[in-house]
């Protein structure tokens, strides 16, 4: 614990000492990265220990502060999540320290340094924090600290724009914890963690569903539940890449972890409360990855995917709960094991492929896929990594998503071969993770082939350099990091067992043997993978060798008698390679079409554009928000100036306070 | 012993209704320091167990803060922006004495009401010390001039003054001297603002403030 705790403190002094560094962009760039580099690595090992041991360690002392006191512990749960946490951020950083040089002129780079180091540290007393008061200041820490970061350029109006947004939904969230950690401390007589430890009899029923509902809408806006995502999208494109990457893979995890942890204090939930996450998944899931293909920034398109990964990650959670409520250790173990490998699993390739999109715009200035093309020559490393990222997103095997999208497939099934669960919401679980995997394989061949194949689709993406060998490490890092998941899998869907208990108070020896099974099948997928993987790479052999003594040349794709043979622009662009999904789901996103078909014999400019904002952010934020805007403007006569009126409201207040109570 | 208090009580009553009936500048800041000096005189008078310097550094730094330093202040301030009476102040001077006959009575049963830890040494202490305050409030808000406003200022920080020396028993020289330095860092600030308010503007009403708003 104490171990952690240093950690924690390394990174809050080596952002200051960043900070202060901040004349020299250099100095300061080594000072933060390696402050946060150490550190990490020093706290991964008490986490680990943790993770594999199953204990708990825990550190507690007063704080001056009231309801308040410095209680710190770190149980399985906790360390699980330290280590996306510590590990991804870690690579993160270091990519940033090459990255933010481009910006070394225009910005100061200490200060960024500072808020990525308190960041990293804040995520980290949010999940071994034990009292409410610590929990809720670490919280508002890492949320403000990650404002600062999305506003990086704030010179830049869109940049502004985002920061208030994801401002505004971050404080609205935490408005509704301060309610839910209120009421745990008014019925627990404390506001420590551990007296919120209730037996199911002492919660009346409708203050425990209270409860849930405050955490689920909390925490859902940190994780980026469906319908309160409509921060993502617009502060993920907007922060530097390596801090996309941290906010996107990890922080949105807090609030997994938050709802998780608030699951321990509940009791034994009932039925519906499994549902409704499940619910959540589904909607999370397919409507992240339809509203991710018909988007034409790369960073955007993540982002959703972003909301997509954590409704995987919550249907997973749903099983778990369910299992509980109907008392189905199968389920329970599937269920939890799944969504907890996912948050893992999704940190690690989220963030490589942010890393990836960033170092796009490192090379060629924009994140538009229709600007960019033929990437995959040029940058071969990026590439390569980009591509690995998006096999695994798509949860394909043989890479992590599939692992732990596996798990959830197989506890959706044992649920629904049950008797004692109705069968069609199962099934929709399955029709809707097998839909999310279809689309997300098609939204990345979409974002890869546009990309990465065929050719350059403007001057931005003629002549890319490949990036720096530090940010081409931390890919690889990232990528590898994706593929040794895989391999070490059976002992990981093990050490899964641990948390779990946590969360359910199960005995560990129990859950592991139910996880043995799904562990063995997917074992036995893996070798025949590898078969497949091993054909494949005989044929390429071949090719390579049937190809070795012949001549290969580049030529021009269309040179048919065209007059101007641009094989840039003859090429399938974001919008028309996405348009048949778009069209089908169109009842959902309400893509807006600019469409001039090409008219007469001798056809002209001829143009073909899709949009699709967010419908949630229009519909339902923006009416809410214009109508609160004006219910305050008719409040504004009551601000009229007048010091004077001021102070007699102030002196009446008071003075009616004072009758009333004495009165 | 109570009767001599008592009269003291029924000074800065009188003090506080003068103010508010008064409309000369210059009248008003000398019911103030006397004031100031009622006060001096009531630590006096309820300060019998209390070791002697400690009450008499108390005692001389209200007389010299109260009743010189802040008047002569205020008067020099009146003197150069040369503005000897409010003018059209928001509640009128008639009225400003019912209101404060009303807040009186408020005082007296508020004081009747409230609980309190340890037996006064009169039952005039609280309500005079709750009137003074509310007096002191009203003045800053139906006064115009900013000079008035500090007045007002000043006579509420009298009535916590004839709170504490009344009320409480431990440690009041700490107490009363941190009262009197943060009302002696008020005053001063507001003599410099009042300074460059007159000198800037040529007239010192407050209400032309407010176009400063948003």
């Amino acid at each position: 614990m104490l171990t952690l705790l240093f950690a924690i403190g390394l990174l809050v002094f080596s952002g200051i000492a960043a900070l202060f560094a901040g004349r020299s962009p250099l100095i300061s760039t080594v000072i933060g990265v390696s402050g946060a580099l150490v550190s990490c690595v020093v706290g991964l090992v008490p986490a680990i220990r943790v993770l594999s041991l199953g204990t708990v360690e825990s550190f507690r002392t007063v704080w001056q502060v009231p309801g308040g006191s410095f209680y710190v512990e770190l149980d399985a749960l906790s360390a699980l999540f330290l280590i996306p946490i510590l590990g991804v951020s870690a690579i993160c950083v270091l990519y940033g320290g090459q990255y933010l040089q481009v910006y070394k002129n225009e910005n100061k780079l200490g200060w960024a340094w500072l808020w990525v180091n308190l960041l990293i540290a804040s995520m980290v007393l949010v999940v071994v924090a034990r009292n409410a008061i610590l929990f809720l200041v670490a919280w508002e820490i890492m949320s403000l600290s990650s404002y600062f970061l999305v506003t990086f350029q704030y010179y830049r109006k869109g940049v502004r724009e985002a920061g208030w947004t994801y401002l505004i939904a971050t404080q609205l969230g935490t408005a509704f914890l301060l309610v839910l950690f209120i009421l745990l401390g008014e019925s627990g007589g404390s506001l420590d963690f551990d007296h919120f430890m209730f037996t199911h009899g002492s919660w009346s029923g409708i203050s425990a569903n209270v409860l849930f509902v405050l955490a689920i809408i909390g925490f859902g806006t940190k994780a980026g539940f469906v319908p309160f995502h409509v921060w993502l999208p617009e502060a993920h494109p907007a922060a530097p890449s390596h801090v996309s990457a941290i906010m996107s893979g990890v922080m949105i995890k807090t609030g997994i972890y938050g709802l998780l942890r608030t699951l321990t204090f509940l009791g034994s939930p009932p039925e519906w409360w499994g549902w409704l996450l499940i619910g959540i998944g589904m909607t999370s899931g397919v409507l992240g990855v339809l509203y991710a293909i018909a988007q034409h920034d790369l960073k955007r398109l993540l982002a959703y995917h972003s909301v997509e990964n954590i409704g995987i990650i919550t249907l997973g959670i749903g099983i778990g709960v369910l299992g509980i409520s109907i008392q189905s250790p199968q389920m329970i173990a599937l269920g939890f094991a799944g969504g907890l490998l996912h948050v893992i699993n999704h940190a690690f390739f989220k963030s490589l492929l942010f890393l990836g999109a960033g170092s796009i715009i490192h090379a060629t200035g924009t994140a538009e896929v229709d600007r960019l093309g033929g990437l995959l020559k040029r940058m071969p490393w990026t590439g390569v990594t980009f591509l690995i990222g998006a096999v695994a997103i798509s949860g394909l095997p043989p890479l992590n998503g599939f692992i732990s999208e596996f798990l959830i497939y197989v506890g959706a099934f044992t649920g629904a071969i049950q008797k004692t669960t109705p069968l069609a919401p199962l099934i929709g679980v399955i029709a809707s993770l097998a839909l999310i995997g279809g689309l997300a394989a098609a939204c990345f061949a979409k974002a890869f082939g546009i990309s990465f194949l065929g050719e350059a689709r403007s001057q931005h993406a003629a002549n890319p350099h490949e990036v720096g060998w530090i940010m081409r490490s931390s890919m690889l890092l990232l990528a590898a990091g994706c593929l040794l998941i895989v391999i070490f899998s059976p002992r990981l869907i093990g050490m899964m067992s641990s948390p779990i208990a946590v969360i359910t108070g199960l005995p560990t020896t129990s859950l592991l043997m139910e996880l043995q099974p799904a562990s063995d099948w997917l074992w036995t997928i893996l070798q025949v993978v590898s078969i497949f993987l091993g054909l494949l790479g005989i044929l390429a052999t071949i090719r390579y060798l049937l190809l070795r003594r012949k001549q290969v040349e580049l030529n021009v794709t269309w040179d048919c008698g065209y007059v101007q043979p641009s094989s840039g622009r003859m090429q399938y662009t974001a919008s028309s390679f996405a348009q048949p999904i778009t069209d089908l789901s169109r009842l959902f996103l309400g893509t807006s079409k600019t469409f001039i078909p090409p008219q007469g014999y001798f056809p002209e400019a001829s143009s073909f554009h899709t949009d699709t904002p967010d419908w949630y952010r229009r519909h339902i934020y923006g009416y809410l928000f214009s109508g609160l805007c004006w219910l305050s403007s008719k409040l504004r006569w009551f601000q009229h100036g007048r010091v004077h009126l001021y102070i007699l409201y102030i002196a009446v207040t008071l003075l009616l306070l004072l009758i009333w109570n004495l009165g | 012993m109570h009767s001599r208090i008592d009269i003291i009580f029924t000074l800065i009553i009188l003090a506080n209704l003068l103010l508010l009936s008064s409309s000369r500048l210059g009248t008003c800041i000398n019911v103030a320091a006397i004031q100031g000096l009622l006060l001096a005189v009531l630590t006096l008078a309820t300060r019998t167990d209390e070791p002697l310097i400690q009450t008499s550094i108390l005692i001389l730094s209200t007389i010299v803060l109260k009743s010189i330093v802040f008047p002569q202040l205020l008067q020099r301030a009146i003197r150069d922006s040369e503005t000897r009476r409010e003018m059209r102040p928001y509640v009128g001077y008639a009225q400003s004495i019912v209101v404060g006959m009303v807040v009186l009575a408020l005082s007296l049963w508020l004081g009747s009401k409230l609980p309190l830890p340890n037996p006064t040494i009169s039952p005039l202490a609280l309500p005079v010390a709750l009137f003074t305050i509310l007096v002191g409030l009203f003045l800053i808000v139906s006064r115009r001039k900013a000079v008035s406003q500090v007045l007002g200022y000043l006579v509420m920080e009298n009535g916590i003054y004839v709170f504490g020396v009344t009320m409480v028993h431990e440690s009041t020289l700490f107490v009363e001297l941190g009262v009197l330095l943060d009302v002696f860092v008020g005053v001063f600030i507001m003599g410099i603002m009042i300074f460059h308010i007159s000198r800037e503007f040529d007239h010192l009403d407050v209400d032309r403030l407010s176009t400063l708003k948003d």
